[in-house]
């Protein structure tokens, strides 16, 4: 996720062509990747996903386990979100304990999950103060191509929109559908220089100066915010960036959804 | 600000008058406190009360950054590293760094990096520290309201200050600078940061439900106040230095040129900042 050396002819090259409005990769500014979805790939996991955004390809899986709840919320099921960003993704990802940039990316994609209410937690427990189930989202990289934001965002909305919780196996009744509610979906934004380029690939990401993350629900309205990078931007933007997120957002959702 | 889903849904936030709990209407920040140069082994330092937040915020820099790998030829880095006391909070906090402030310390570090001229110290690390003592929401506005004032405090380069704030949705009603209570039961936060002189954008979270509507209100709940806290910060560095200038003008006939350098232990020599009234005040020793 870090340091690669970016070259300058690259560099001009990519903000040349975006100040056209033309991407390397022959998309519109505001247009995002390729995205594909498959479902139930790992049959182990309650719920799982295979994600590609591009060449960004992911695999995210949902695993429960009856657990106890935590003491301020009595009635509400656990849920938990981990990233790996394991090495073989990309020559800059390394072996060990999980580092700032996976901790902020499990966050994030957390936060979205979790402020949009998508999943009724409070219909994931079994006895209050003593018995709730614990739902473990875990967010594996497979090939890193820039926006893992977006790319892991999908793959956990995905698979948990297919997780059923494994009751049966845990003595805890019938099985029954992870209870989904809402169907949050992030968009993540990169500014180069004077530039906002939507779904930025490997090579925007590595010159940006500038990211910001907005997650929308099925209203249009705001769950969650991220911004990210040593770069600023103005109000202006932030504004610009929301109305985008907005629209892709609407055209994303059903291919989440399906 | 996450753990906490379950809402008491009798609780009210705000009244029919639009007054908060703690007495506040929407658009008032709670009382803040700044004071610069509050340590004396730290390059910069400040500490700040704002509301039941009591944070202290020091930087060293810019200085030779270890391990020697993480040094960039071409500029500063800027390292944040945001840390909770473990009694600043309500349950006692595990020491150490978790999640949720190695997140914080990441965005806290990425707004700096905006303003501070990183190319003028290549190969240096600007390091912030960030302690919160006492925690009552929106430490992270608090904490890096105090770090902005540390890194002038220390002489460190910058476009500008940084100056943060948060605003919220609480009963429905969107408003300024939500405290413990309203953080945890209400709707909505959503802390920023910005660059007050050029309005750029340098720190921008949100959690929580907001229409589009909702936000753009947030957001100039925010602005609006980080005027206000710029001034208090502008104002606390003039107290710093201003008072220096006062001993200094005090303290020159005093001073005889052909003192012995022995009389003195030497730290007095070239010690021109004064730290509290009571060190400045010289009948006070006996």
């Amino acid at each position: 996720m870090s340091e690669e050396i970016i070259s300058d002819l690259m560099r001009d090259y990519v903000y040349r062509l975006a100040s056209s409005g033309q991407r390397a990769d022959g998309r519109a500014l505001d247009e995002p990747r390729k995205l594909t979805v498959e479902t139930g790939f790992a049959k182990n996991a309650e719920g799982s996903a295979r994600v590609k955004l591009g060449n960004t390809d992911l695999l995210v899986g949902v695993k429960m386990a009856v657990g106890t709840p935590y003491p301020d919320t009595p009635n509400t099921g656990v849920l938990s979100t981990s990233v790996e960003l394991i090495p073989m993704a990309s020559p800059t990802f390394e072996a060990g304990p999980p580092r700032p940039d996976s901790i902020e990316l499990a966050r994030v994609v957390d936060r979205g999950i979790r402020e949009s209410k998508m999943v009724n937690t409070e219909k994931l427990c079994i006895i209050p103060k003593e018995k709730v189930w614990m739902l473990f989202i875990d967010i594996h990289v497979l090939d890193f191509d820039g926006n893992l934001f977006d790319a892991a965002s999908y793959g956990a909305v995905a698979a948990l929109a297919t997780t059923v919780v494994p009751a049966k196996a845990q003595n805890q009744g019938e099985d029954f559908p992870l209870p989904v509610e809402h169907w949050p979906v992030s968009v993540t934004t990169a500014k180069i220089r004077d530039i906002l380029l939507v779904d930025p690939n490997l090579d925007e990401e590595r010159m940006a100066d500038a990211r910001l993350t907005v997650t929308t629900d099925e209203n249009g309205d705001i769950r969650a915010m991220q911004k990210g990078l040593s770069g600023s931007f103005s109000y202006d933007e932030v504004k610009r960036i929301i109305e985008t997120a907005q629209k892709v957002g609407e055209a994303i959702r059903p291919i989440l959804r399906s | 600000m996450e753990d906490i889903e379950h809402i008491p849904k009798q609780l009210k936030l705000i009244d029919e008058n639009g007054i908060r709990l703690d007495g506040r209407r929407f658009d008032e920040l709670r009382p803040i406190r700044i004071e610069a140069g509050v340590l004396r082994r730290a390059d910069g330092s400040a500490y700040v009360e704002w509301g039941g937040n009591k944070v202290l915020a020091a930087v060293y820099g810019p200085r030779e950054a270890h391990p020697r790998h993480l040094q960039d030829p071409a500029r500063a880095l800027v390292q944040c590293r945001y840390n909770m006391a473990p009694f600043s909070v309500t349950d006692r906090k595990r020491p150490g760094p978790d999640r949720r402030s190695v997140e914080i310390s990441k965005v806290i570090s990425e707004a700096f990096s905006a303003v501070v001229f990183k190319e003028q110290f290549p190969r240096t690390t600007v390091d912030i520290f960030i302690e919160v003592l006492q925690a009552d929401a929106g430490t992270r506005c608090a904490g890096l309201t105090a770090a902005a004032v540390a890194l002038a405090d220390a002489g460190v380069p910058m476009k500008d200050l940084v100056t943060s704030c948060a605003s919220g949705k609480i009963g429905g009603v969107v408003c300024l600078d939500l405290n413990k209570d309203e953080d945890n039961f209400g709707e909505a936060d959503c802390p920023m940061a910005i660059v007050p002189r050029t309005g750029e954008v340098v720190l921008l979270q949100m959690d929580g439900h907001l229409s589009y509507e909702e936000f753009r209100k947030a957001m100039d709940l925010s602005i609006d106040a980080t005027k206000r806290i710029y001034e208090m910060q502008r104002d606390a560095l003039q107290r710093r230095y201003s008072l220096t200038l006062d001993e200094i003008l005090k303290e020159a006939p005093l001073a005889p040129a052909e003192t012995p350098p022995s009389d003195l232990p030497p730290e007095f020599e070239d010690d021109l900042g004064p730290e509290t009234p009571a060190n400045r005040n010289e009948e006070g020793f006996p």
